[in-house]
């Protein structure tokens, strides 16, 4: 019989059950451990595969990771759906139950202060992009113009210096277009952000995602995180739907090219963000 | 209260994105972003962390291509990553010792110079003994090792 240990997915002040019907990591059930008016969730997991040394290996494998991914967040979700959570980071596993009570019980003051902030309110993840060959091609006048008039100037063949400065004059135009484009964008993610914020009680900005990541080619200018109290969800929706409809209307500041992607509600996992020390062993060094 | 799941449908219309409304349909970018680099980090005594775990070989490959574009808009995660700040012990130290190297340069450079130094007061006692254990290599590398000490005492005093 392989050894096992105790896989923490998340940790509320809410003493609901409804997310035990929830499967964990390999399916395993998952069970609250209560200390007070705090309580864990966990699942037993098998130490041939979350012990450090498997771990280590099983890790570089997307496909394995992408499952307990899965399975982490699933469970989270369900917590959320019960009251304040505070979502543990992927693949925290101790020894026993008992390691888990001690972390309640000696962080009891830390997560109730993470869980307080979060009580009501849902975090919105909001992401915008800009499609720079569509921008470039609505700009118009831009790339195409400039290639257009760097060619009159210099026709092909009358200097031997012609095709090649033409050549270097397009590019130029175009590495300008891009710059503007970009920071084009930039300012308009900026301006977004800032709106975002007046409706949010919190909004974080995380680095854009890969094109890998995100499953889309275009440039990601925000990745947001937004906390928004439960009843001002719509709210917090129109506000990104105005900023996406503008941004698709011709003649406006926004410009061509440009999208807004709203995801959620999620659990709070971008508001919670702390990290707990359970021994005093490294004596504050961080 | 409000029923979060009212809104879901409106934003599967306005958006036409199935693939990120989320719960089970969220895509799984956005769901290893959250779960690998947010929530509560809990190290201790514990029996497996990610953080005692050579992780950055996913890391690198998931999140950090974009480090580019992170950089152009401003955002520098990556010097306050405890993955890679924390973990990369050795890149950080020796990070360090260059950098004291190079102080201790720039400062022998504004002695010369005849140029205010901009160095905290040395601690002499500590850096004396330092400077025992210290082989003799030239006065470069005894000049930097004298700053390290140096340093120390200043990460000490301020926690």
């Amino acid at each position: 019989m392989t050894e096992s240990g105790i896989y923490l997915y998340a940790v509320t002040s809410e003493a609901g059950d409804a997310c035990l019907s929830v499967r964990g990591v390999l399916g395993e059930p998952v069970r609250k451990i209560g200390v007070g008016d705090l309580a864990a969730y966990v699942s037993t997991v098998p130490l041939d595969q979350f012990g450090e040394e498997p771990l280590a290996r099983l890790l570089e494998d997307l496909d394995w990771v992408g499952e307990v991914a899965r399975a982490h967040h699933r469970v989270v979700e369900a917590v959320a759906e019960a009251g304040p959570t505070a979502p543990v980071r992927l693949v925290t596993v101790y020894s026993g139950e008992e390691q888990v009570r001690e972390l309640l019980e000696r962080r009891h003051d830390d997560f109730l202060a993470v869980l307080s902030r979060v009580a009501g309110r849902r975090e919105w993840g909001v992401k915008a992009y800009v499609d720079p060959e569509a921008a470039s091609r609505m700009a118009g006048g831009g790339t195409a113009g400039g290639d257009a008039s760097a060619r009159r100037e210099a026709p092909a063949g009358r200097t031997g210096a012609g095709p090649g400065t033409a050549y270097l004059q397009r590019r130029k135009a175009n590495l300008h277009n891009r710059e503007d484009l970009w920071r084009h964008a930039v300012a308009w993610a900026e301006r977004l952000h800032a709106a975002l914020g007046e409706v949010a009680v919190a909004g974080r900005r995380h680095r854009p995602q890969d094109p890998q990541l995100s499953g889309r080619k275009e440039w990601m200018v925000l990745n947001g995180a937004y906390l928004v109290e439960e009843d001002r969800s719509a709210e917090f929706a129109a506000a990104v739907a105005a900023f996406r409809e503008a941004a698709t209307e011709s003649g406006t500041g926004a410009g061509p090219g440009m999208d807004v992607e709203l995801t959620g509600p999620w659990a709070p996992y971008s508001f919670t963000a702390v990290e707990l020390e359970t021994e005093g062993r490294e004596g504050g060094a961080r | 209260m409000t029923d979060p799941g009212r809104f879901r449908p409106v934003m599967r219309e306005s958006y036409a994105q199935p693939m990120t409304t989320g719960r089970e349909t969220s895509n799984l970018g956005d769901i290893l972003e959250r779960v690998l680099d947010r929530g509560v980090v809990i190290a201790g005594d514990i029996r497996v962390n990610l953080l005692d775990i050579e992780l950055l070989t996913i890391k690198l490959r998931l999140l950090i291509a974009s480090v580019d574009t992170a950089r152009e808009l401003g955002i520098d995660w990556w010097e306050h990553d405890p993955w890679l700040t924390g973990k990369n012990r050795e890149l950080a130290d020796e990070n360090r010792r260059l950098r004291d190297r190079l102080a201790a340069i720039e400062e022998r450079l504004e002695e010369r110079e005849g140029l205010p130094r901009r160095v905290p007061e040395q601690r002499p006692r500590e850096v004396e003994r330092r400077q025992h254990e210290v082989e003799p290599r030239g006065e470069d590398w005894s000049g930097a090792e004298s700053r390290e000490a140096d340093r120390r005492g200043w990460e000490r005093s301020g926690d």
